[in-house]
């Protein structure tokens, strides 16, 4: 079969997610139906979501979720992951066989730290040692890939439409105070399994609908920092850039909206706020190579929050909505009104106005 | 006749209306798209939320629809109504070349987005609260009309309203300080026989949200239009 990268498919996207802000912790069930009137957003070539919260019981543990071609990949990746880290749990993934997703590669789930030696010698923190060797597993061991590598959270994803896969992973089965979902429809690839959405970095993931036509500068500066875009397709970038500005920058995210989604000059140039003014110039000109052009809508989540973002010109839908301590979020009102119907100040987002929601302090 | 579009896809939805009577009412309606698309002899009410591409190529039926609507309202529409209760998503009244679109609340992006005219075809689009970025853009024919009466004190309608517009008109019940044109665009005060050439619309829209007529015309509104009658002039080389 031809990967992706080797064929161009023409293609749209649904995405959705919700919070609780007060942490409140929420099965899967819901976001998956939210998936169903969004239906023909996708063409069943990817299906997935990222869920926040889910693994309290191993909290203080990165969760790794792989996918293996086969088993002897398995053993020898098993073999490099024991060399660095601890492994206190080591599992298939439980998944249910359904006829609607088939092909399926070996799916894994290892919960690790970081052995103290090994960080001391290479005087790296935990995240960064952790993120470098996603990076290398994923762009050196073939037939391996990290899908998921972030604390107290998890991203499902498959080849099929997203419904589909909820059913598959057991989603009813976890719990968490955020979720976010996506069906693929894709733009420039053929759908396989590690193509599909969120894409994810420690505790970021990206959902995404729309096209990057920046792709290319984008991937180019990042891959500056160590990043390795290895999966041919464009949103994984997205998640680099948020990596970068967030964790390594150390931006705020309503700073790393103004990056990606920089206003034009001449919105900037009417601001009348004057340190707003100039914050604004500043970091388009020193980020110019991370601006985001084409049609986007995203749903970043990160631990203990989630932020949605329009493209600056709004080239693509989204809607958000409140009810009590949960906000809904979705390429679609139907989406939310599935999740709730009773959902109140239904409004959508401007172009490149982020939506930041929070999870109140200490409740996650 | 009532249909409960509960659990229908789009296919079912439309063939459930396409063989119901002249009215009829679809209940429990979720993201279904391109509801009621090409029909032109039924009266369709609508609960809860069609999905994009509402009444897309619609020939002459009307949709009331009771709360919000998606994406792409009245795509392509070449006759008919469709009233929205609620707010609008983005890109309502894409390309539409004939019928009206009234909406009670606030339009998305786009509104109007490529709306065209020829002869007898004139196509309206009135919107009673505020308007998103990019108004009108690239329009070439019919009516846009914005309202303004959210009265939340924020901006009739968002940036670049009027990009690429070539054709048509915009009237905004504003006096628009602060409002950035484009250049090709040129805008003045509404004149009365600017609104007179409205009433019938506002009359309707007043019709069907219950408002007073004589209220809404008498207030400032700004009309946009095209400055050149030959818009296409200034791009190609005389020779």
């Amino acid at each position: 079969m031809n990967i992706e990268g080797q064929v161009r498919i023409p293609s749209g996207c649904a995405i959705a997610a919700v919070i609780s802000k007060e942490g409140k912790r929420m099965t899967g069930e819901s976001i998956v139906e939210a998936m169903k009137p969004m239906h023909d957003r996708s063409n069943g070539l990817g299906g997935g979501f990222a869920a926040y919260g889910i693994y309290p019981e191993y909290k203080e543990f990165y969760a790794l979720h792989f996918f293996f071609d086969d088993r002897s990949t398995r053993k020898s990746c098993e073999q490099f992951l024991k060399e660095k880290f601890e492994i206190v749990k080591s599992e298939i993934l439980p998944t249910r066989k359904i006829p609607q997703i088939t092909d399926e590669p070996i799916i894994w789930r290892y919960f690790v730290a970081p052995l103290k030696s090994v960080l001391a010698s290479m005087q790296l923190d935990e995240n960064e040692f952790v993120a470098k060797t996603v990076m290398k597993i994923n762009t050196e061991m073939p037939g391996a890939y990290v899908f998921s590598s972030g604390k107290n959270m998890g991203t499902f994803k498959a080849v099929g439409f997203p419904e589909d896969v909820g059913v598959f992973y057991k989603l009813e089965e976890y719990e968490g105070y955020s979720w976010t979902a996506h069906g693929r429809y894709p733009t420039n690839t053929p759908g396989w399994w590690g193509g599909a959405h969120p894409f994810t970095l420690l505790d970021y993931s990206i959902v995404h609908n729309g096209e990057i036509s920046s792709y290319d500068a984008n991937r180019r500066f990042i891959e500056m920092f160590g990043y390795k875009c290895t999966l041919q397709t464009d949103t994984e970038v997205i998640t680099y850039i948020m990596d970068y500005l967030l964790r390594r920058q150390g931006l705020t995210l309503s700073e790393a909206a103004s990056v990606i989604a920089a206003p034009f000059w001449s919105t900037i140039e009417s601001k009348i706020d004057s340190e707003d003014k100039e914050k604004h110039i500043y970091l388009r000109t020193i980020f110019s190579s991370l601006l985001i052009t084409g049609p986007f809508s995203i749903v970043f989540g990160f631990d203990g929050g989630l932020m949605a973002l329009n493209d600056r010109l709004k080239l693509r839908s989204m809607v958000v909505g409140e009810k009590d301590d949960k906000v809904y979020i979705a390429s679609e009102e139907a989406a939310i009104r599935v999740m709730e119907p009773d959902a109140e100040n239904i409004w959508a987002p401007a172009g490149g106005e982020p939506v930041i929601i929070k999870v109140k302090e200490g409740a996650f | 006749m009532t249909i409960n579009a509960k659990n229908l896809d789009y296919r079912s939805l439309n063939e459930a209306i396409s063989a119901s009577k002249k009215f009829c009412k679809v209940t429990d309606c979720l993201g279904q798209r391109f509801m009621a698309a090409g029909m032109s002899d039924k009266t369709i009410t609508v609960k809860g939320i069609p999905g994009n591409a509402l009444g897309a190529y619609l020939n002459g039926a009307t949709i009331i629809v009771e709360g919000n609507a998606q994406d792409a309202v009245g795509d392509t529409m070449n006759d008919g109504e469709i009233v929205i209760h609620g707010n609008i998503g983005d890109a309502a009244g894409y390309a539409m070349r004939g019928g009206k679109i009234f909406v009670k609340g606030n339009a998305g992006y786009r509104a109007g987005i490529h709306m065209k005219a020829y002869r007898e075809k004139q196509p309206c689009l009135v919107i009673g609260g505020r308007a998103g970025s990019f108004l009108g853009e690239y329009q070439a024919g019919g009516t846009i009309i914005v309202l303004g009466l959210n009265g939340d004190g924020e901006p009739i309608v968002s940036n670049f309203p009027g990009t690429g517009m070539h054709g048509g008109k915009m009237l905004l019940r504003s006096s628009c300080d602060g409002i950035k044109f484009p250049s090709q665009v040129h805008a003045r005060c509404a004149t009365d026989d600017d609104l007179q050439e409205i009433e019938e619309y506002i009359k309707e829209f007043c019709k069907y949200f219950d408002y007073d007529e004589n209220e809404i015309l008498n207030s400032e509104f700004t009309l946009i239009t095209p400055d050149s009658k030959n818009p296409y002039k200034q791009m190609y080389v005389a020779n």
